[in-house]
């Protein structure tokens, strides 16, 4: 769904969305867990809230849950003001991070328990939920009760349970924060069928970067009670908008410097006395002498023992290498005393390694490799 | 098995003949022949016939349970709402003195709670019955309800509620269909306590019954002032057996639950 481009209802100006935040202020006596907060959430996205926490993601969650209300502000579901709906009036269902499973009921009751609070009859009932527990694969535990199955299948039961209703938003509450890693993986992947197979709306909130990557069509990094930047995962790793972004999403290279126009979109940017300047490209408009952040993902940074033909090339000595199986992680430290992260994909097995502590390297990128962050 | 040192052995002995001597020797007078309490005459059961032929005793008996089960149910009942709105009604205003009044009838003297009552009672001009010692130990048992079950609630994953509310239960209903069945242990125990309490009280039934209502405490403490009779220790005896049995089953109750729950969970960690 990641690589589906056909589905980008958030830049079509025709599309109305099934979400909005507008303008919402949640405090708590004189703590702000969200500061003046306007988002868009679009029908059958998987929407990922994506912060440390005390950003404000959970808060966001419990007010679309209807556990909060806002302080001020609207939060709109389908076109109709819910801000003040009580939880059991609105067609929203949550997946809570402990699963929340009624320990006194089994399985079956546990996914029918939502469908009787709204009707009497049996048959329907009982339809949905055997439709429920064959899409998370249960069937066999619908007479168990919660502390007679394994982790996994309980937030299985957790996610029939609350897709049972058929709402029209689902909020996930780290969904797989329980999970050991492994499980996790797979368990993503399914979120993910299961999310096309309904075509429900997904919201999750999660503090793991990585999950929000792989489900999610969009992810909203918040730090503080703000969303720093909605993106697409791609956008959001390639493309950050501010250094937060680019610190808290993945590893990456922060050089502080100042820009110098040159034509064209490119800038040199002067990162230290005495060195060569830096090229980059940039699609934003930055004035002569402005302070500015060039950052480089190290997978995008080379590393030679001899001077690359590369525009960028500054000479550095290996102070620490992580291996990781997979890849390489290089630090090499600059005369400057700056630190550059470079990575190498392990390619070959068993080959000698190229570097070793304290040698003498060339670490390169080119112009289109960095991004340049005024903020 | 380990072997107990002398020293554990003698305080051992002690400790449960302080406790069980006075009961032990009770039952035992229960089967006495004779008519004199502290005469041996040997073997007897007439007691226990004459026990159930006399009228007195067993209307006491009638009231006694009448008034424990009516009251420990209200009390139930009302000490669970109280338990519930205290510790889950958010931080209204004076939350925490209530939280505080309703401890205070744990720590009042009896005497003072039955005479408050009884003055409560004759300045609303109701009559003194049955009903007044329903009132009464209605009254006082219910904080010791409230107690109990408030100890379970605060420990209640309140999530669990709020899922009931998220999948479209009324506020009631997530009260009815999640909170209840599960705290319903502590629940039952609070029951259990109100009813205990209703059966051996003595001091505010005195002050709050009328004469067409006596309770077994008080016929046994009337009748002990005139002598003991063999027929009170047939009754105490019988009271005894009772109190055993609801104990024990109480107990093996709870060791069949525990010892379920391990094999389930050794079921759940079973790969399938």
């Amino acid at each position: 769904m990641v690589n589906d481009t056909s589905f980008a209802p958030w830049d079509d100006p025709q599309e109305r969305p099934l979400i909005r935040f507008q303008n919402v202020t949640k405090r708590f006596g004189d703590f702000v867990a969200i500061d003046d907060l306007t988002l868009d959430i679009y029908q059958r996205e998987f929407f990922a809230l994506l912060g440390p926490s005390g950003c404000g993601k959970t808060t966001m969650m419990r007010m679309l849950a209807g556990f909060e209300e806002p302080t001020d502000g609207m939060i709109e579901l389908a076109g109709e003001d819910i801000a003040h709906v009580p939880p059991n009036k609105r067609a929203v269902n949550m997946m809570f991070q402990s699963y929340a499973l009624f320990p006194h009921l089994s399985v079956w009751d546990n996914v029918a328990f939502g469908l009787r609070r709204e009707s009497r009859d049996k048959d329907a009932i009982a339809e949905r939920v055997e439709q429920m527990l064959k899409l998370t694969r249960l069937e066999k535990f619908a007479g168990r009760k919660p502390h007679q199955i394994s982790g996994g299948q309980r937030q299985r039961v957790a996610l029939a349970r609350s897709l049972a209703k058929a709402p029209k938003l689902l909020l996930l509450d780290e969904p797989l924060g329980a999970l050991d890693a492994k499980l996790r993986q797979a368990t993503q992947f399914e979120l993910m069928d299961i999310q096309e197979k309904t075509g429900t709306t997904f919201v999750i909130v999660t503090h793991d970067q990585e999950e929000a990557m792989t489900v999610a069509s969009r992810v909203a990094v918040m730090d503080e009670g703000r969303v720093m930047q909605v993106a697409t995962p791609e956008q959001i790793y390639e493309a950050p908008n501010s250094t937060y972004v680019a610190d808290f999403i993945g590893d990456v290279n922060l050089i502080e410097g100042r820009a110098k126009p040159n034509g064209g979109g490119a800038y040199h940017i002067n990162w230290a006395e005495g060195q060569a300047p830096f090229e980059a490209k940039s699609d934003m408009v930055l004035s002569e002498g402005q302070r500015c952040h060039l950052a480089l993902r190290p997978e995008k940074v080379g590393i030679q023992p001899n001077k690359p033909e590369e525009v960028n090339a500054v000479q550095g000595k290996v102070l620490d290498i992580a291996y990781l199986g997979n890849l390489s992680t290089y630090h090499v430290e600059l005369s400057t005393g700056q630190v550059i992260k470079a990575q190498t994909a392990n390619t070959n097995r068993l080959s000698r390694r190229d570097f070793m502590w304290d040698d003498p390297v060339w670490v390169s990128w080119s112009a289109s490799a960095g991004v340049l962050l005024s903020q | 098995m380990i072997r107990l040192s002398p020293f554990n052995v003698v305080s051992l002995t002690l400790g449960f003949a302080f406790l069980y001597i006075p009961m032990v020797i009770l039952v035992i007078y229960s089967f006495n022949a004779s008519k004199l309490v502290t005469v041996w005459a040997g073997f007897s059961t007439q007691w226990y016939g004459e026990l159930l032929r006399n009228e007195a005793f067993l209307d006491a008996a009638w009231v006694t349970l009448r008034v424990a089960i009516v009251s420990s149910t209200i009390a139930t009942v009302l000490g669970t709402m109280a338990a519930y709105t205290l510790v889950r009604g958010g931080k209204f205003f004076g939350r925490t003195l209530f939280s505080g009044m309703v401890y205070a009838p744990l720590v009042m003297p009896e005497v003072i709670t039955g005479l408050s009552l009884l003055l409560l009672f004759i300045g609303i001009g109701l009559d003194r019955g049955i009903l007044t010692i329903v009132l009464a130990h209605t009254t006082f048992s219910m904080c010791f309800v409230s107690v109990v079950v408030s100890s379970r609630l605060v420990t209640f994953d309140r999530s669990l509620e709020e899922a009931a509310l998220d999948l479209g239960a009324s506020p009631f209903e997530a009260f009815r269909f999640v909170t209840l069945p599960i705290i319903a242990p502590a629940v039952i125990s609070g029951w259990l306590l109100a009813f205990t309490l209703s059966l051996d009280d003595l001091v505010i039934a005195s002050f709050t019954s009328g004469p067409s209502a006596t309770t077994l405490p008080m016929k046994i403490w009337s009748s002990v002032r005139l002598g003991v009779s063999p027929e009170i220790n047939a009754l105490s005896t019988i009271l005894i057996g009772l109190v055993t049995i609801g104990v024990i089953s109480a107990s093996l109750a709870t060791k069949r639950a525990t010892l379920r729950q391990k094999l389930d969970a050794q079921v759940a960690a079973r790969p399938t």
